[in-house]
């Protein structure tokens, strides 16, 4: 055990020690110790901030779907029921159509009908009279009985 | 061993390894002379630390630190919440002294579970008669340190109370009383308390580092001497001693490196408390 002037000189290599210590070492040190502190805590909440919006954006998602689905029923059901209308309207329309077909061809066939009645109501007149003028040629006067001819076409 | 030790007598190496290598600046030699050992050793093993450390704070990332400097942060917060846990304040002094201590101290000790003889060996070969290559075996080392430790406490103490309110202090306390006559009649009592802690803690501080270090490297040599001297007999043994020592002293010098540190730092805070 011997003190000695190597104290003083120690004493001054533990000074100059600390000072580097403290300018060179511990500064940058805690500083990227504590960047880094910052760096992860950000990190975190960053994290949880995604998380909540992925939660939103599902929330969301799910909402729209439910919306679409819902307008698609609509959309669906809205068809539906044109589609009924215009088969209910060219059903209605295809009975009037028919209807009125029928009623022309009705009219026609009753116009023919008559027609023909008419036309053969004359030509049984007409052979009635022939088969009376002849067989009443010289007994009856055609101008004579002109009445009773006419009389008798009317009849028929 | 050495190259020249093995002529000499058991006598001969042991104080020859307890010698160390002195350099008188005058005539007189005594007080004013230098252990040119001890300064040379601090100052590399110092300076290693330093430049571990301040590389790789340079390179320094707050991103994914690599394994180096993974292992420098955490040496540094270990240090850190050391002093965490005793003192309350800005950390940018006291903080950069515990590390300082702590790893100039672990370097230091580090030196006497290396081979007895292989730096003064490698010093004989430089030309140097006598070398000790452990500076704190060297009271001069210790008690550099914790002297400036109390210069430190004593600059503390004054800047958190003042040098009036720290005189006051040591007169005042740890006997406290109520009124004059009483204060007057312990100031003695509480002078002689603070005279006797300002001189049981650094001494106490710079022996226990000493002592322990000391001892250590004096176990390695007289294990090393046996051996050279004994060898047929002692060698095995010797051996078998020699790696079962180093096992101990790796633990002691890692927990005398912590103990000057923690105590460095707790004696600064103490002063800086107030009562």
């Amino acid at each position: 055990m011997e003190i000695n002037a190597t104290l003083i000189g120690e004493v001054i290599a533990f000074l100059i020690m600390i000072a580097l210590t403290m300018k060179f070492v511990w500064p940058p040190l805690t500083r990227a110790i504590e960047e880094r502190q910052q760096k992860i805590a950000e990190g975190l909440e960053a994290a949880d901030r995604a998380r909540k919006e992925l939660a939103d954006a599902d929330a969301r998602v799910a909402e729209e779907i439910k919306a679409a689905r819902a307008e698609a029923a609509q959309i669906i059901e809205r068809a539906n029921n044109q589609a009924t209308q215009i088969v209910d309207k060219a059903r209605t329309d295809a009975l009037m159509e028919a209807a009125k077909l029928k009623a022309a061809a009705q009219a026609d066939i009753d116009n023919m009908a008559h027609r023909a009645r008419a036309e053969l109501r004359g030509q049984v007149a007409q052979l009635a009279v022939a088969g009376a003028e002849k067989i009443l040629k010289r007994e009856i006067n055609a101008d004579a009985h002109k009445a009773l001819i006419e009389q008798l076409v009317a009849e028929i | 061993m050495s190259a020249e030790s093995g002529g000499e007598s058991f006598t001969d190496y042991i104080q020859h390894h307890l010698t160390f290598w002195k350099a008188p600046l005058a005539q007189t030699g005594g007080l004013a002379s230098l252990h040119v050992d001890t300064l040379i050793m601090s100052c590399v093993l110092g300076f290693l630390f330093l430049f571990w450390f301040g590389w790789f704070a340079r390179r320094a990332t707050s991103g994914v630190p690599g394994k180096g400097q993974a292992f420098v942060e955490l040496a540094l917060e270990f240090v850190d919440g050391q002093v965490k846990d005793a003192w309350h304040g800005s950390r940018t002094f006291l903080g950069p002294l515990a590390l300082t201590i702590f790893f100039w101290i672990l370097f230091m000790n580090f030196m006497d579970v290396l081979p007895v003889d292989l730096i003064p060996a490698a010093a004989h070969a430089a030309g140097a008669t006598h070398f000790r290559p452990v500076p704190t075996a060297d009271v001069n080392m210790t008690f550099a340190m914790s002297l400036s430790v109390l210069i430190l406490t004593l600059f503390y103490g004054m800047k958190a109370k003042g040098v009036g309110g720290y005189f006051k202090g040591a007169v005042s306390h740890p006997f406290a009383a109520k009124n004059i006559f009483m204060k007057v009649l312990l100031a003695p009592f509480n002078v002689l308390m603070f005279l006797i802690e300002m001189v049981t803690q650094p001494v106490s501080l710079a022996l226990r580092l000493f002592g322990n270090i000391f001892a250590g490297d004096l176990l390695f040599m007289l294990i090393a001497g046996l051996m050279t001297q004994f060898l047929s007999f002692w060698y095995p043994l010797g051996i078998v001693g020699y790696v079962a020592w180093s096992f101990v002293e790796l633990l002691i010098i890692l927990i005398q490196a912590f103990i000057f540190m923690y105590l460095a730092v707790t004696y600064i805070a103490m002063a800086q408390q107030h009562h």
